[in-house]
């Protein structure tokens, strides 16, 4: 069992503050992904996690045991770094066993974890080699063998996938997964790519600035984004946000439509973003459109159309359209903005959410 | 491969065809500083097996040639053949027993009793290629009529003063380049910088305090008063320092993800990992070791204890007129570094020009 | 069982590696990670401190005594004493005008700095030529490369022996010229005739030159090729492009070397000069082994002098030569700003 909590976690290099105070609670066999854009600390939180750097403030604590002080060593955890950190002169399996050798394991036992560990990522025709005679996809299982012979509470991944090519990132995320399932440990993997957070994680933890901007299961992230920033990031393309004045019950877009939200908590009048993801907008066939978009660019992608133009308020706006479409560059269409259930309207001040009814 | 392939290969230009008049002034100076250059070493190396006469006389065939000599019939000093050119043109070997006038007393070979005279003019030497190994066997095993080059003792004490000072320098200079390029502590930043401010300070300047601090240790007229004080070498700290900062830091924390102790990531990650640079290191040190003068000159003055330069420089010194055993010794103490020279030149050369430090 | 030499030094070296991480584990345990640091810089630290930097700082007081012992507590303090008798001379330029330990001193200087002022421009621009020509496009050139080099492998004393042969009165490059004004008197008509070569004594003739001239030839010989080297991987840096760039433009050979070469050069050329000029004020080895600084004082050299001032004859004049030590050290340091300055000055414009 590991079940890892952060409370009110802060780190400082010097005088400049990076990480302002995260709290935490990663439950025993939870796949966690830290997403969010370079720079927000995810990797430097990691990176604390596992005992590599040094907790300015707060506490980490893996089972309940405090653990700021415990050398990375000592944690029971292992990582999976970005450039694999094989050690270059020793062979595949030194690489694996190099670990075990230091926790004074005995030879045998030594030698049935890293077969076992060899068979189960495929690395047994090639544990005579070194790091340099491998493929990229195969130095990558390498690294995550070296971790998986550890036997680890918890395993750390720090963007293991952004070196390898599209294809192959597809094919590991989902070798990955399996070990997940197959494993069962508690599991932190940090990327930048909301992708690989939506199609991997059991939670997402989004994180920017140092601060934890929102934590739960993907698809509420993304069908209840918390604020502005994690309503941007998530999801694929962009969700449209258009300025607006709220009032009861909707939202008054620049154009003058009144567009109906969901929501409640907002005073007349107040400052409001309406987010609309591009694959809720269609269309109007109908009736009195929510707003008329001239179109600029269209992608067909043959399953799937996508057209980006500027409303008449002159904001820009994309739009998700299933199989092929006839509208072409110059057009002007009128659009239907969703059912009020997939509206998302933010305070234009705080970025925060204006609580869904 | 005929000389002409050997010229031809030599003086080849890449790729054009006709020599241009500069390609012909290059090879001129080319071969002008061959002679400059090698062609003493290797009058020496030819030289070390003549004999003490040919020396003398500068012969300057190539080969060692000596005078063939017999046994004297009569029980005195070995007497030297001759060949002797009759009138009518006909040869005969003959053994000198004596000068008479412009005449020469000889006798055939093999018939000692008819001793008759013949023109000095018409004798020539009788001479043999004889590589005179008595040269390098003599000073070595035997004794010399004034001293011994004891060749063994020396270069034993040479090698285990170059290998142990090579040794110590390595790993004690890769533990200080390690702990400069890999942590952050106070004061790194400035220990960096005395450790290359001392590259100014020419070591020659504290001969007399050095002198005094390891005369006060008990060292004089020991080999590790020798090696000892070269270890901690600026270059060497400067050198590995540079190279370990391109190791990438992720390796070290992996190690350390990895259960390893400080000790292991230094001794099993970054040891291996700086070898380019260690062994640019190590062919620098031994080469400072082996040809080291004025340090050991100093700190040893027990035969002992010399070093094969001292050794030389001592026989230098007292053999000056047996310059047939002097060459000799010289050989023997070039022909170490010369080994490790035509089998890693390629790396010692390479290596210096890509450190510039010597 | 079959051992593969390489598995049996990987096991060594892992032995050895095990051997002490016991020890150092339960240190670094005892003191934390980030302490090791110290660990590892101990070592290196006590040899320096002890054989560099407390030497540095003997020797200025000891440059302050008298006395003949090498134990510090028994030499007297005498002031200023070594260094007036270092310095008092009526005239610095002849230094036979001097005390005893100011003649040897002074001319020790002199000799260093005439030494210095030839051996260095001379070996700069034949060092430079050599590169330049190994630089062409000729084949063999790392076998070239190593003819020059390989001089620098040897020994001081192996040089100086070897030169010693070569230039003693009945030497081989006596002998040489000997035979080679005989055999042109033997070809040339009448009126170019060399009168008979008399053998030169080229490193005893006090009267001539020749002493001063072998002593920089020998040094220049030895010392060479590792400057070369350096040069040679300097030219080598200049990316190709730029000469073929200046062709395009129908630039001169002479004027790509002046204008492309020479200045790209500039950063290499001054790592040269700077290291060849600290080396040849320490010039010792090969100068003593070849002629002792002899004939009389004339090729006495700076560090001779330091050396046979505490070391050789039964005055060991310690004092003497750790004040001798403090004048050449700031001499070495005025020269260093000297260099820095001109080389800052130069990189400004």
């Amino acid at each position: 069992m590991a079940r890892l909590e952060l409370k009110q976690v802060k780190k400082a290099f010097g005088p400049v503050e990076v990480i302002h105070g995260i709290d935490l609670a990663i439950d025993h066999g939870e796949f966690v992904v830290f997403v969010g854009p370079s720079g927000c600390g995810k990797s430097t939180l990691l990176r604390m996690i596992a005992g590599l750097e040094d907790v300015t403030a707060g506490e980490i604590a893996i089972d309940g045991q405090g653990v700021n002080n415990v050398p990375a060593a000592e944690r029971g955890l292992a990582m999976v770094f970005q450039s694999y950190a094989l050690y270059p002169h020793m062979s595949v399996r030194q690489n694996l066993s190099f670990g075990l050798e230091n926790l004074k394991m005995p030879k045998a036992e030594i030698k049935h974890r890293v077969d076992e560990a060899a068979r189960m990522l495929r690395l047994d025709k090639l544990l005579d080699r070194r790091p340099g005679q491998l493929s990229g996809g195969q130095r990558q299982r390498v690294a995550i063998g070296r971790a998986v012979v550890r036997e680890p509470r918890i395993f750390l991944f720090d963007e293991p996938l952004s070196n390898l090519d599209a294809e192959l990132r597809v094919q590991m995320r989902v070798e990955i997964g399996n070990l997940h399932q197959r494993l069962g440990n508690t599991m932190i993997y940090v990327t930048h790519d909301q992708v690989e957070a939506m199609t991997m994680a059991d939670r997402i933890a989004v994180l920017r600035d140092g601060r934890l901007e929102q934590f739960g299961k993907p698809l509420d992230l993304y069908n209840r984004p918390a604020n502005l920033f994690v309503a941007g990031f998530i999801g694929s393309p962009r969700m449209n946000f258009l300025d607006g004045t709220f009032e009861d019950g909707a939202v008054r877009l620049k154009s003058g439509e009144r567009v109906a939200a969901a929501c409640q908590g907002g005073k007349p009048g107040q400052a409001v973003k309406l987010g609309v993801r591009p694959e809720h907008i269609s269309l109007s066939e109908s009736g009195t459109p929510d707003a008329t978009l001239s179109v600029s660019l269209i992608e067909q992608l043959g399953g799937e159309s996508y057209l980006h133009g500027t409303l008449a308020s002159g904001e820009e706006l994309s739009v998700r359209l299933a199989g092929q479409t006839q509208v072409s560059r110059g057009d002007k269409v009128g659009l239907s903005l969703g059912t009020p259930a997939a509206r998302h309207v933010f305070d234009a001040a705080s970025g925060l959410v204006l609580a869904p009814l | 491969m005929g000389t002409g392939d050997v010229i031809r290969f030599l003086t080849r230009t890449r790729g054009r065809g006709r020599l241009h008049w500069s390609d012909w002034l290059t090879y001129a100076y080319l071969i002008l500083s061959l002679l400059v250059v090698v062609l003493p070493i290797m009058w020496m190396f030819l030289s070390s097996v003549k004999s003490p006469a040919a020396l003398v006389e500068n012969d300057p065939r190539i080969l060692p040639y000596t005078q063939l000599t017999v046994p004297s019939p009569t029980g005195g000093r070995d007497q030297n053949v001759f060949v002797h050119t009759r009138t009518d043109g006909s040869t005969v070997d003959v053994a000198f027993v004596g000068p008479r006038g412009v005449n020469a007393r000889v006798y055939e070979l093999g018939k000692p009793d008819t001793v008759f005279e013949v023109p000095r003019t018409s004798l020539a030497r009788k001479e043999v290629v004889d590589p005179r190994w008595e040269n390098y066997t003599e000073p070595t095993l035997g004794s010399t009529q004034s001293r011994t080059f004891n060749f063994l003792r020396y270069f034993w004490n040479s090698t285990f003063v170059t290998v142990m000072a090579t040794l110590l320098t390595l790993i004690v200079n890769a533990m200080a380049g390690f702990a400069l390029s890999k942590y952050k502590f106070r004061g790194r930043d400035a220990m960096a910088l005395t450790i290359v401010a001392t590259l100014l300070i020419p070591p020659t300047v504290i001969l007399v305090p050095l002198f005094m601090t390891v005369s006060s240790l008990g060292m004089l007229n020991s080999l590790w008063g020798v090696i000892i004080p070269t270890i901690a070498t600026p270059t060497g700290v400067f050198l590995l320092r540079q190279y370990m900062l391109t190791i990438p830091d992720e390796l070290l924390e992996a190690a350390r993800m990895d259960a390893a102790s400080e000790w292991k990531i230094f001794w099993r990650i970054i040891l291996p990992l700086a070898l380019p640079a260690l062994s640019v290191l190590a062919i620098l040190s031994v080469m400072w070791r082996w040809n080291d003068f004025m340090w050991p000159l100093i700190v040893l003055t027990q035969s002992e204890v010399f070093t094969l330069q001292l050794g030389l420089s001592t026989f230098k010194g007292e053999l000056n007129d047996n310059m047939h055993y002097l060459l000799a010794m010289t050989v023997l103490t070039l022909l170490p570094v010369t080994l490790v020279f035509v089998f890693l030149q390629k790396h010692i050369t390479s290596g210096i020009a890509n450190t510039g430090l010597k | 069982m079959q051992v593969r030499p390489q598995a049996a030094f990987e096991w060594l070296w892992k032995t050895a590696g095990d051997v002490l991480d016991g020890p150092m584990r339960a240190l670094q345990r005892h003191i934390g990670a980030h302490r090791m640091a110290y660990v590892f810089l101990l070592p290196n630290l006590l040899v320096f401190g002890l054989f560099s930097f407390w030497p540095m700082i003997l020797n200025f007081y000891i440059a302050f005594t008298g006395g003949q012992s090498v134990i510090l507590a028994d030499r007297p303090l005498v002031g200023l004493d070594n260094f007036r008798e270092l310095l008092a001379c009526p005239s610095y330029l002849d230094p036979r005008t001097c005390g005893v330990a100011g003649y040897s001193f002074w001319t020790g200087l002199w000799n260093t700095l005439f030494f210095a002022l030839v051996q260095v421009p001379l070996m700069i621009v034949v060092a430079l030529a050599t590169a330049l020509i190994l630089n062409r496009d000729i084949r063999a050139r790392g076998f070239w490369r190593a003819v020059y080099f390989y001089p620098v492998m040897l020994s001081p004393v192996v040089v100086a022996v070897i030169w010693d042969w070569i230039l003693k009165r009945r030497g081989i490059l006596n002998a040489a010229l000997e035979k080679a004004v005989e055999t042109w008197n033997a070809i040339a008509p009448t009126f170019l005739m060399m009168a008979d070569y008399r053998a030169i004594n080229w490193l005893i003739d006090a009267r001539s030159g020749w002493p001063m001239f072998w002593v920089i030839f020998v040094y220049t010989w030895a010392h060479l090729g590792f400057y070369m080297l350096i040069l040679l991987a300097g030219l080598q840096a200049i990316p190709r492009d730029l000469y073929e760039a200046a062709q395009m433009d129908g630039t001169s050979k002479s004027r790509q070397f002046w204008r492309i070469t020479l200045p790209l050069l500039m950063p290499t050329m001054i790592v040269v000069l700077v290291l060849s000029l600290i080396r040849a004020f320490q010039v010792f080895d090969e100068v003593y082994v070849l002629t002792g600084g002899g004939p009389g004082q004339a090729t006495k050299m700076m560090i001779q002098h330091i050396y046979e001032s505490a070391f050789i004859g039964d005055a060991k004049r310690y004092g003497i030569a750790a004040a001798s030590s403090v004048l050449v050290a700031l001499l070495l340091m005025v020269l260093t700003f000297l260099q820095l300055a001109v080389t800052r000055k130069k990189a400004g414009n």
